[in-house]
């Protein structure tokens, strides 16, 4: 079981809902992963659209937690808006917190994050922060009152995977009784059995499940992933060695010559 | 009065934020709502009196990562 802020999930993958070929697939992709979080968002809305209707009926239908974002938001202020918007909406007091801080690489404006989690926990909120692994950063973080870190470990939608395995770890080392999430970056099911094979708490996935050939079947694939690299970290994985170690015993091995 | 709503400008007769989505053809239980960069509770857009220049964010649910 995943517990973040006092709720137990069966899951330990958490999934976006942007970018599917068709409301119908993400559907049957939510259903695949066996996710109970979904993360959803606020846009604008034109005169006389019923588009964010639908779509909130569907995630409704799906009958799995949401989370919202506050994704595009680019300072503390319009994200403490979005979530403020966002709460009234969705009806949870969870927030994805994002505040980008550069327009290239998505990278999260960590000084404004810092100062928008305050803020947001002193409202009620229940504060998922997308950070990154800067120790610092992240202690601050908790001392703001997250009781939960997602770090990226790797820039949004570029699927290259964990770039920085050394810091993840030392997270995992730094924070041992903090749920952590790796939200952002990962591309395909062996980077999300790596870095649940670090220790890691759950994974956030999005684009490399929607833009896959075939969602769904991606969304199973992610699902098994998770389940392999956390059953792995549990069971204790071997460290690396510098030598060759025989696995068969050499005890007993007849001598010809 | 002249107001940003979404940020277009728009020329409108409400002087409510209820009004104007009523004026503007917004509905629906599942829009949010902001004056000025701050939240306008859906129980409070009857009350909410609008003035000339006000920024106006009507915002809707939709897909996200």
């Amino acid at each position: 079981m995943l517990t973040l802020y006092g709720k137990q999930l069966p899951s330990h993958l958490l999934l976006g809902t942007a970018q599917y070929p068709s409301p119908a697939i993400l559907a049957d992709a939510v259903k695949a992963s066996g996710t109970a979080v979904v993360t959803v968002s606020l846009r604008r809305e034109t005169a006389g659209g019923k588009d964010g209707g639908r779509f909130w009926s569907l995630v409704r239908s799906l009958g799995v937690a949401v989370l919202p974002n506050t994704a595009g938001c680019h300072s503390a202020k319009e994200a403490v808006t979005t979530a403020t918007m966002a709460r009234e909406v969705f009806g949870t007091n969870w927030i994805k917190l994002e505040v980008i801080g550069n327009h290239d690489t998505l990278q999260p404006d960590v000084f404004e994050l810092v100062e928008a989690a305050r803020t947001l926990i002193r409202d009620g909120f229940a504060v998922f922060p997308y950070t990154t692994d800067d120790l610092v950063v992240n202690e601050k973080l908790l001392e703001a009152g997250c009781e939960v870190l997602m770090p990226w470990c790797a820039p949004i939608g570029s699927a290259k995977g964990p770039l920085n395995p050394d810091a993840l770890r030392s997270m995992r080392g730094y924070f041992p009784d903090v749920p952590l999430i790796v939200d952002a970056g990962l591309g395909r099911p062996s980077h999300a059995a790596a870095v649940m094979e670090l220790g890691f708490d759950a994974v956030l996935l999005n684009t490399a499940v929607a833009r896959a050939g075939d969602p769904v079947a991606m969304a199973a694939a992610f699902a098994k992933a998770v389940e392999a690299g956390r059953s792995a970290y549990h069971a204790g994985i071997l460290e690396p060695r510098d030598m060759a170690v025989p696995s068969t015993p050499v005890i007993g091995k007849a001598v010809f010559s | 009065m002249r107001l940003t709503v979404n940020g277009e400008p728009q020329e409108v007769r409400a002087s409510t934020l209820e009004a104007l989505l009523a004026e503007l053809d917004y509905e629906g239980s599942w829009l949010a709502t902001a004056r000025n960069g701050e939240l306008v509770h859906a129980e409070d857009r009857g009350t909410c009196l609008l003035t000339e220049g006000d920024r106006i964010e009507i915002l809707s649910p939709m897909q996200g990562g």
